[in-house]
């Protein structure tokens, strides 16, 4: 049986009234790095909790002892219960490397579901550090251990949540390639959408960018567009590789169109 | 067809954010309640969004904004196709009327098969000390010293003692009782998923242990010790095992799917909330066991009568048993917790 190939591996949803969304899958490789955290923060809350339990012991050693002995254990299971039920999925570790426990329908995450896939993982863990779990996870097409099979939930790559800033897109008002509009229509031929959408991407990402490679991506799109579609001096003089990429973008994704939202394609 | 992202985005943007924020507030609220109007609402921008995912999808070629569109949509989808009631509080005063004893007598049969695997392993167990004392020795764990003596040391070393043996280690005593019988019949659930092999194999050999330990005393003349040392607990832990073992079978029913038409996941779908209920009977069984291990079992004559002890386990075993078969028959209320 071969392996499934898990850089690829999402979880698709086609709705009822057909619109069709999908999440990256979490790997056996990233839960268990993953887990490795929660395992540290388990035993970084049961140091703290043995400390607590010193004062008691001082009151009532057999108190203190119990106290620490159900302490560690409700720890050990309600850990991962607790944090994905307030955290709607996600736990210290899952947090950190940018997973997510979601329902295998994408529909709300239920109380039991979180129970049952934790309380499995005492047969996911056997013999030794997630070995069964992880063994289930890497074969099942959608990287599932036993857990999240009878709880129905997937581990999801959590997707950014922030609307792109398409502000960026606009740059200046003025894009002086307006005015040669038969090398904008080459511009169009030559370039097309798809490697037009490169420097959309660019553009929308620039503030997430260091200045240095911000700079030297700009100049490289900058070059390959010059390189298909010559402009002419009075043209691209005094413009910044950037705004020469601004502008492709400009005169490419949105040619002039009396049409707000949906323009005609070149 | 290309979209005018930049346009397109600033026009759709109000109502993305409109989205966003209602969907904060309803998956923040763990009862939302909305009104006929706020439904209408909802359910227009989920289907302007849907409908500008669509558009992305197809022209924009925008991974980002498309990314973001994804989560919206899967959000409100979420919201709107949830036809489960999203509620998940619990009125804890039906579940333990009606919801634990219908869930039980609902896999009543899986309880039996449990019951059936550790009657089979005592018997088992019994005969293998009948034919070879030294069975015990092979098969008792190590941390059962107390067992491993014979009857007759034990009864003449336990009947001696004039004082509280246990003061001032009782709590984390049951803490340590509470937490390993726990943690045994969860994983007995839990190894249900192999298709109930290793259930089976617990249940047998918890048996096994129970029918060694029986047939010593029994056969020693020791038997009022026996039921006064272990009916006190074991009445509410031996059915507590069991329904870990009931759990595991349920589980192993929905992995075979013997004469079911359903997919895996929709028959897990049906037994997910009937576990639950049976993890949080187990827990709480094995809580109030563990404390009655701890203050009760452990003192014998002349400090505690047999016969009280033996009264007590008995009475809680009958009310146990009757709690779970014979209460919760409301129609009413069957057809809520079915719904």
């Amino acid at each position: 049986m071969p392996a499934p190939s898990h850089a690829t591996s999402v979880l698709s949803i086609r709705t009822p009234e057909g619109v069709a969304f999908s999440y990256p899958l979490a790997g056996p490789i990233v839960r268990f790095l993953a887990w490795w955290i929660d395992a540290l923060a388990i035993l970084g809350i049961n140091i703290g909790l043995s400390s607590s339990v010193a004062f008691v012991a001082a009151v009532s050693p057999d108190i203190a002892g119990a106290i620490f002995i159900i302490g560690a254990f409700i720890v050990s299971i309600g850990y991962g219960m607790f944090l994905e039920w307030i955290w709607y999925g996600q736990t210290l570790g899952k947090k950190f490397f940018g997973l997510r426990v979601i329902d295998d329908q994408a529909l709300r995450l239920r109380g039991p579901q979180i129970i049952m896939r934790n309380l499995l993982r005492a047969i996911d863990s056997l013999p030794i550090g997630y070995a069964i779990g992880g063994a289930f996870a890497y074969w099942h097409p959608q990287c599932k251990r036993l857990g999240d099979l009878v709880g129905r939930t997937v581990v999801i790559l959590a997707r950014p949540e922030a609307l792109p800033d398409l502000a960026q897109i606009a740059g200046a008002k003025y894009n002086s390639f307006r005015n040669y509009p038969h090398l904008e229509a080459r511009l169009r031929q030559q370039v097309g959408v798809e490697m037009a959408s490169l420097g959309l991407r660019a553009l929308i990402r620039r503030d997430q960018l260091e200045s240095g490679p911000r700079a030297r991506l700009f100049a490289r799109l900058a070059n390959l567009y010059r390189k298909l579609v010559r402009f002419p001096d009075e043209a691209t003089e005094s413009l910044t590789d950037e705004q020469y990429v601004r502008n492709v973008v400009d005169s490419i994704l949105r040619p002039k169109s009396k049409n707000p939202t949906v323009a005609p394609a070149a | 067809m290309i979209l005018d992202l930049e346009k397109f985005a600033r026009s759709e943007q109000p109502h993305w954010k409109e989205l966003e924020v209602i969907l904060s507030v309803y998956e923040g609220d763990s009862e939302p309640r909305l009104t006929l109007d706020e439904v209408r609402n909802l359910h227009y921008l989920y289907e302007r969004a849907s409908s500008g995912l669509n558009k992305v999808s197809a022209f924009g070629h925008e991974p980002q904004l498309q990314s973001y569109l994804e989560g919206l949509v899967a959000r409100a989808y979420a919201a709107i196709h949830q036809t489960r009631d999203s509620s998940e509080r619990v009125a804890i005063l039906r579940w333990f009327r009606f919801t634990v004893p219908q869930t039980f007598r609902r896999h009543l049969r899986a309880f039996e098969l449990a019951a059936a695997l550790t009657l089979l392993g005592a018997i088992l167990g019994g005969f293998a000390l009948s034919v070879d004392p030294y069975a015990k020795e092979a098969l008792v764990p190590s941390g059962f010293a107390h067992v491993m003596e014979s009857p007759e040391e034990r009864v003449a070393k336990e009947e001696s003692i004039r004082t509280d043996q246990m003061a001032g280690q009782q709590v984390q005593f049951s803490a340590f009782l509470m937490r390993n019988n726990i943690r045994v019949s969860f994983l007995a659930m839990a190894l249900g998923v192999a298709w109930g092999i290793f259930t089976c194999i617990i249940l047998v050999y918890n048996g096994a242990l129970l029918g060694m330990v029986a047939w010593d005393y029994i056969t020693a003349g020791e038997t009022e010790f026996l039921l006064g040392w272990l009916l006190p607990h074991g009445s509410v832990e031996i059915p507590a095992i069991l329904i870990g073992g009931q759990a595991g079978f349920i589980i192993a029913g929905a992995v075979l799917g013997w004469g079911s038409r359903q997919s895996l996941r929709a028959r897990f779908r049906n037994i997910l909330d009937d576990l639950i209920t049976l993890v949080l009977l187990i827990v709480l069984l094995l809580i109030w066991a563990g404390i009655i291990e701890s203050f009760f079992s452990q003192y014998h004559e002349p400090l505690l009568p047999y016969s009280v002890k033996i009264f007590f386990g008995a009475t809680q075993l009958a009310a146990l048993f009757y709690y779970l078969l014979a209460t919760g028959k409301d129609a009413s209320a069957i057809s809520h917790a079915r719904s």
